[in-house]
């Protein structure tokens, strides 16, 4: 189990940065993603895996019409 | 080519005002311009230190202003309501993005209570230069006016104006033409106009126009909310033309012009290094959340029932860039914004109408249009969306409003409470443009069913109940309006904040003063009862300011620096924050820092709550929401959601689902959300400063600088006196 933006969320063997975005559909271009408060830049999202026990944070910095 | 030389030798003047021109001081002209249309009555009035200590500029100066000229009993048609127009001391920069806007305040005839309004355009800057921090307009006039400044010449001219046209885009371009002395001069002439709706509704807006020297038309923009067209039009007021040239980049005199350039250069940079990859902002401007709120679940559908659709991709922002809106423009509302969001769909071919056949510019789509024009009507097709977007711009309808409004019709419409009968004909079911676009002509036209519809849902909803014996907690629920005032495109159900940032305000549900769905329901960034009333305290306090010193929102959180991934508070977007203290202090030699910046708004925020009471209204009551905003109304929309919900029964309450029916289950539903919202209420207040029923605690108002005689008297009068 791991963490997503404090709530939990089911960890599998292998699972990306990019993996987990695709499974929480979240698309917006606008994110940042930390990993136990570490920044991951963007062009590590296919690469990064998440461990399990991994706090992540996806921020999404939405603006607003 | 109109005979603009014949229109203009029908004007008769009615009363004209030379005055001194003068230079702008950090900021200030120092002085504003009033005028009488009842007497025929123009002077200028100082602009007193505490004007400048309470209330800054912009929407401040508006509600200062009109708190003075209207008594609790003023209505929005009494000749004492007023309309003011300010920009503020930052107003009128060319070198930070977003510096060009103008604020508009009056009663509203949809809330009975104050309302403002942020617009683009030219109007606000060359007021400011030519030498008035604001315009504020009393009485009515007998027959149609414009009134005219002269910005270069120092007159001020009330005219009789009996040929112009009503509608905006075209009345726009008349006095463009009319009043510029050759087709270079055009850029520095702004007008402010209404349309023919505005005189047969209740959501009247303002256009103000901007000189778009490239594609050689006046340009739109739109100070949309809360009818301020109507008191416009009902004050028999065609139009305000001002008139200044000479736009430079030093002409608000800051005190250090060198901290102004250097700001701007740093966010000119960020954006256009980061555009393409954030928002797209350059390319389609706010239309880019369309599919992004369609993903999340968050785009109102069908009376916001729903969140998202499977045709939304046909309106989806891509559909908008390749075939409508014209690219690579430098479509900033005022000089030197370089988000340039103000897109526009060019040659634009008119299917209905009496413009039908026309080849016109379309000022949009921004999103609000799309989501409110398009899928809360059940309407995915993108040429309609952009038709009924420029009717309503044209015809001065409030896209927002009439969005909400026609998806409240429409779901009434299927739910068997009004018929063809009714409707006069108009088979108004979801998705039926047809409809949707006849009603608006209606609207313009002062006729049939769009004459009822213009009322708004307020008023809608007691006629429905008085006269078709609809029930009226099933309206309450599901008509998306409080305060009189129609929410705007969000659907707030899954997030608690939002709720509160929709219904918590001071004129009626608008996103601008605080939009926390994302921060709070897929972020998770402010869980607690005490983290949302934080988040409800402060952007509200933060989105203020920029009506205060004449400043568009979107620059602020649009584009985000890079510094920000490496934020503390990521949300506030603290470089931007910092930008705005920056600037600020440039132009006005003050000292401010990024918690003054917050008082400052509070005080304004606090007085116009206030105000709101002496209006009679501003209390918890007025606050209180329509129930789809909070979660799922009927069975239908449970079930469309059915496994969120049951999984929040089951978990949060630890509610055994399993055996109910669903009408068992929205009653429970219902019944913990209706709590939660009581809650966050109850926190928010405290946060603010207010009581238990959201009046404003005198030792709160002490404490922040709003303690004045006259705001104390309003609250001894409902008994706060602590």
């Amino acid at each position: 189990m791991i963490k997503v933006n404090g709530r939990d969320f089911q960890w599998e063997e292998g699972l990306t940065v990019k993996g987990l975005l695709e499974k929480k559909k979240y698309t917006f271009p606008k994110i940042y993603v930390r990993i136990n408060d570490e920044l991951i830049p963007q062009e590590e999202y296919a690469t990064v895996e998440i461990k399990d026990g991994d706090d992540v944070k996806v921020i999404h910095m939405m603006a607003g019409g | 080519m109109m005979d603009v030389k014949k229109i203009k030798d029908e004007h008769v003047t009615l009363q004209e005002y030379t005055y001194q021109l003068g230079n702008v001081d950090k900021g200030y002209t120092n002085r504003t311009l009033y005028i009488n249309l009842s007497e025929n009555k123009i002077k200028t009035k100082e602009v007193t230190q505490q004007m400048k200590e309470k209330f800054i500029g912009g929407k401040g100066f508006g509600l200062w202003y009109l708190w003075n000229a209207v008594t609790p009993q003023t209505k929005w048609n009494d000749p004492e309501n007023e309309i003011v127009i300010a920009g503020g001391p930052i107003c009128g920069i060319t070198q930070y993005p977003g510096s060009g806007k103008s604020l508009i305040c009056t009663i509203s005839p949809l809330t009975g209570i104050p309302i403002d309004s942020n617009v683009g355009g030219y109007f606000g800057p060359l007021l400011k230069f030519s030498g008035w921090d604001a315009l504020e307009i009393q009485g009515k006039a007998d027959k149609d006016v414009i009134i005219v400044i002269d910005g270069n010449n120092g007159t001020v001219k009330i005219e009789e104006a009996p040929l112009e046209a009503i509608d905006g885009h075209v009345i726009g371009e008349q006095l463009t033409e009319m009043y510029a002395d050759s087709e270079e001069d055009k850029r520095n002439v702004a007008v402010v106009t209404a349309g023919t709706a505005a005189e047969h509704t209740l959501v009247g807006l303002l256009n103000f126009t901007f000189y778009d020297v490239r594609r050689k038309v006046a340009r739109l923009k739109q100070a949309g909310r809360g009818g301020i067209g109507t008191v416009f039009r009902n004050k028999k007021i065609k139009a305000l033309v001002v008139k200044y040239q000479g736009v430079k980049g030093n002409l608000n005199n800051p005190v250090d012009q060198g901290t102004i350039n250097q700001t701007g250069i740093k966010l000119h940079k960020e954006i256009c290094k980061l555009d393409d990859k954030q928002n797209g902002m350059r390319k389609i401007g706010t239309a880019n959340i369309i599919e992004v709120m369609d993903e999340y679940d968050l785009l109102p559908t069908h009376n916001f029932k729903f969140g998202m659709h499977k045709d939304t991709h046909k309106i989806s922002s891509k559909v908008f860039i390749e075939k409508y809106i014209t690219q690579g423009m430098a479509d900033g509302c005022w000089y030197g914004c370089s988000m340039a969001c103000a897109k526009a769909a060019d040659k634009f071919e008119l299917k209905t109408g009496p413009y039908k056949g026309h080849l016109v510019t379309v000022d949009g789509p921004e999103y609000e249009n799309a989501a409110g024009l398009g899928s809360n009507c059940g309407i995915f097709d993108p040429h309609v969306v952009l038709e009924l977007n420029f009717y309503c711009d044209t015809y001065a309808v409030d896209t927002i409003s009439f969005g909400t409004i026609t998806a409240f019709i429409m779901d009434c419409y299927e739910n068997g409470i009004i018929n063809k009968e009714i409707t006069g004909g108009l088979e108004l079911k979801f998705g039926n443009s047809d409809a949707a676009l006849e009603l608006l002509h209606q609207m313009s036209r002062g006729e049939g069913f769009g004459k009822v519809a213009g009322q708004g849902v307020h008023r809608m909803k007691k006629l429905f109940v008085e006269k078709y014996g609809a029930d009226e907690s099933f309206l309450n629920d599901i008509g998306m309006e409080q305060k009189g005032l129609e929410y705007s495109q969000y659907l707030s159900k899954e997030s608690l904040a939002q709720q509160g940032g929709y219904a918590l305000t001071n004129k009626g549900p608008q996103h601008d003063e605080a939009w926390l769905i994302f921060m709070d329901m897929v972020n998770n960034q402010i869980p607690t009862f005490d983290d949302k009333a934080e988040a409800l305290h402060y952007f509200p306090m933060f989105r203020t300011w920029f009506g205060l010193y004449g400043m568009c929102k979107l620059p602020w959180n649009d584009i985000v620096p890079e510094s920000n991934a490496h934020a503390n508070e990521p949300a506030k977007i603290p470089e931007h924050v910092q930008n705005y203290v920056d600037i600020c202090n440039a132009v006005t030699g003050k000292s401010i820092d990024k918690d003054q910046l917050i008082r400052e708004s509070e005080r304004v925020y606090n007085f116009q709550k206030v105000f709101n009471i002496r209006m009679g209204k501003g209390l918890r009551v007025h606050d209180r929401a329509p129930y789809r905003s909070i979660g799922p109304v009927t069975v239908e929309e449970y079930e469309s959601r059915q496994d969120r919900y049951d999984s929040q029964l089951k978990e949060i309450l630890g509610y055994e689902v399993d055996g109910k029916t669903t009408q068992e289950k929205v009653k429970v539903l219902r019944k913990y959300r209706e709590e939660q919202f009581e809650k966050l209420q109850d926190t928010v207040y405290a946060r603010r400063g207010w009581t238990k029923e959201g009046i404003p605690k005198i030792e709160h108002l002490k404490e922040i600088g709003m303690d004045l005689p006259e705001v104390l008297e309003v609250l001894e009068k409902v008994g706060e006196t602590k």
